[in-house]
């Protein structure tokens, strides 16, 4: 047990000492760095207690690919370096906003977590059971059959959330020359030049 | 305490008997690779070092040691060196689950193609941190490239995995190989191998799809400010994630350890050997596609990832998915 203790204490150390850096550290990328960080050494945590499948879905979702386009649009965007630390500056107006998140955020958890510890019976529906399966199989079939209805709920708004994204950013842009490949592949040398006679004085029309 | 000792001690033993075999194999890879090229191109390839050339990449490797090593002024120094050191401890964590026979294993986890699977999908960010911290216009252009060509191509990948544990019922890679003591999957899934081995092709920035560092725009890409070990270290993980590609198709599709078939001459080839033969296969594959196919076009390479790859393998899925359905063939899960 003394190595489990101390690998316990080694990962949520450093989750806990990252976190604290996302939010005080000054530049911005250095920040999602410790997001990143963060997020493995909960990983790390998921696999520790015995969720193993969480685990590797926290890495390849939110390590592999949120956190790249995270990391990617803040490259992007060259956010300048905070001149004052996260406490010091006067005029923050981020301060108040992040006070009533976080109050709302602590009040939601004592309300979860004083009902699961405090009151029998909250957690009526089936949930999952220590035993010699692997947690993958289990949660396999927990999910498609016991919820099977907000599974598929979920990947509704997934899917519609996804859809709306792409319609928000989609414009039709006017003059922009696009390329077929059926019409590139099917080109034949006997159609491909053209010889016209050109008038003085008016010149050709050249279109797609 | 002794005891903890005494495991940690046989755990480092055994983790240098992985590292020390696949850094000389990543050696005799490059080698490998190039004399390939060579033959293509109608030339001889490296020959002078050692016999048939064969010590060429340690020579290099000394080489690379010597050089001094350059650290751009404007560069964010922390994140430039950090950038190779990820890179090449990612593509050799990653080997701790690939089986070379049943037993001969480092860590023989439940969830071992997910771990895979996350490992390599956390290779772009050597690339993306190098880019960006060289504080440079090339090396960033590289870097933004290969990001959204890794990302994209991942998703085709993890779809091809879908198909493949359909047929398995389970994610363990050694279930994985024993599923395919009857019918390697390379045969009933043929349109996904070649979907994964494009792909794998694709995140391991190879050839047609190297445009994260295509020499003709950017230079060398995300590596253009690197030199002597750092920049070697980018090239030794850059050829292990080749490696590691060619292990999980050869575990995916064309049956890991198992030999061809089951008889006399064959099976007393031992397992670990067969694994080699597998990788070796794939890996000249991916050689003999580096000679002979030009470069792709970024837009080109987009489109062939999201329209024509991911929409191929979800309906290639339900197929998949039905035909064991309808013919009763899903593997069963005794619980």
């Amino acid at each position: 047990m003394i190595a489990h203790s101390i690998f316990f204490y080694f990962f949520s150390i450093i989750a806990i000492f990252s976190s604290l850096m996302v939010i005080t550290s000054r530049s911005t990328i250095n920040s999602v760095f410790f997001l990143i960080l963060d997020f493995i050494s909960v990983g790390c945590l998921f696999i520790m207690v015995g969720a193993e499948f969480l685990g590797m879905i926290l890495l390849i979702v939110y390590v592999g690919a949120v956190a790249v386009l995270f990391l990617f649009v803040v490259m992007m965007l060259n956010v300048a370096e905070q001149k004052q630390s996260w406490f010091i500056g006067k005029k923050s107006t981020h301060i108040p906003t992040g006070l009533i998140v976080s109050v709302l955020i602590l009040l939601e958890l004592l309300v979860v977590v004083g009902g699961w510890k405090y009151k029998d019976n909250v957690m009526s529906s089936s949930t999952l059971l220590l035993s010699e399966t692997s947690n993958t199989h289990q949660l396999g079939l927990v999910m498609y059959t016991e919820y099977i209805l907000y599974f598929q709920l979920a990947g509704i708004v997934l899917l519609l959330s996804m859809i709306g994204a792409i319609l928000l950013t989609f414009r039709e842009r006017i003059g922009v020359k696009k390329q077929s490949y059926i019409k590139q592949i099917s080109r034949n040398p006997s159609t491909a030049v053209e010889l016209k006679e050109v008038k003085s004085n008016e010149g050709v029309k050249i279109d797609d | 305490m002794i005891e903890y000792l005494q495991i940690l001690g046989q755990e480092i033993y055994k983790i240098i008997f992985l590292l020390v075999p696949i850094l000389v194999s990543v050696a005799m890879i490059v080698w490998l690779d190039r004399r390939v090229w060579g033959l293509v191109q109608k030339r001889r390839g490296p020959n002078v070092v050692g016999p048939f050339g064969l010590f060429q990449t340690l020579a290099d490797a000394l080489k690379y040691i010597f050089k001094e090593i350059i650290i751009p002024a404007s560069a964010n120094k922390v994140v430039f060196i950090l950038a190779p050191i990820v890179t090449m401890t990612l593509a050799l964590v990653a080997w701790a689950v690939i089986p070379m026979s049943e037993n001969l294993v480092l860590a023989d986890i439940n969830v071992g193609i997910l771990y895979l699977f996350a490992v390599s999908s956390l290779g772009v960010y050597g690339i993306i941190m190098g880019g960006w911290a060289s504080n440079s216009k090339y090396p960033f252009l590289g870097a933004i490239r290969s990001a959204a060509q890794m990302v994209s191509y991942e998703v085709s990948i993890g779809i091809i995995i879908i198909n493949v544990l359909l047929c398995v019922g389970s994610l363990n890679l050694n279930d994985i190989v024993i599923a395919q003591k009857e019918l390697w999957y390379v045969i009933p899934l043929f349109p996904m191998f070649v979907i994964f081995f494009i792909s794998a092709l694709a995140e391991t920035n190879r050839p047609p799809f190297d445009l994260p560092e295509a020499e003709a725009e950017l230079v060398a890409g995300y590596q253009t400010e690197y030199s002597g070990m750092m920049y070697a270290m980018f090239w030794l993980g850059e050829y292990a994630n080749i490696l590691l590609m060619c292990a999980m198709g050869s575990i995916l599709f064309l049956g890991g350890w198992l030999p061809i078939i089951d008889i006399y001459p064959l099976n007393v080839i031992p397992a670990p050997i067969w694994m080699i033969l597998k990788i070796l296969l794939l890996f000249l594959l991916f050689a003999i596609i580096k000679a002979i196919v030009p470069r792709y076009r970024y837009d080109q390479l987009m489109r062939l990832g999201w329209k024509i790859f991911l929409p191929f393998s979800l309906i290639y899925l339900v197929l998949t998915a039905s035909f064991l359905f309808y013919f009763d063939k899903l593997p069963k899960v005794n619980i």
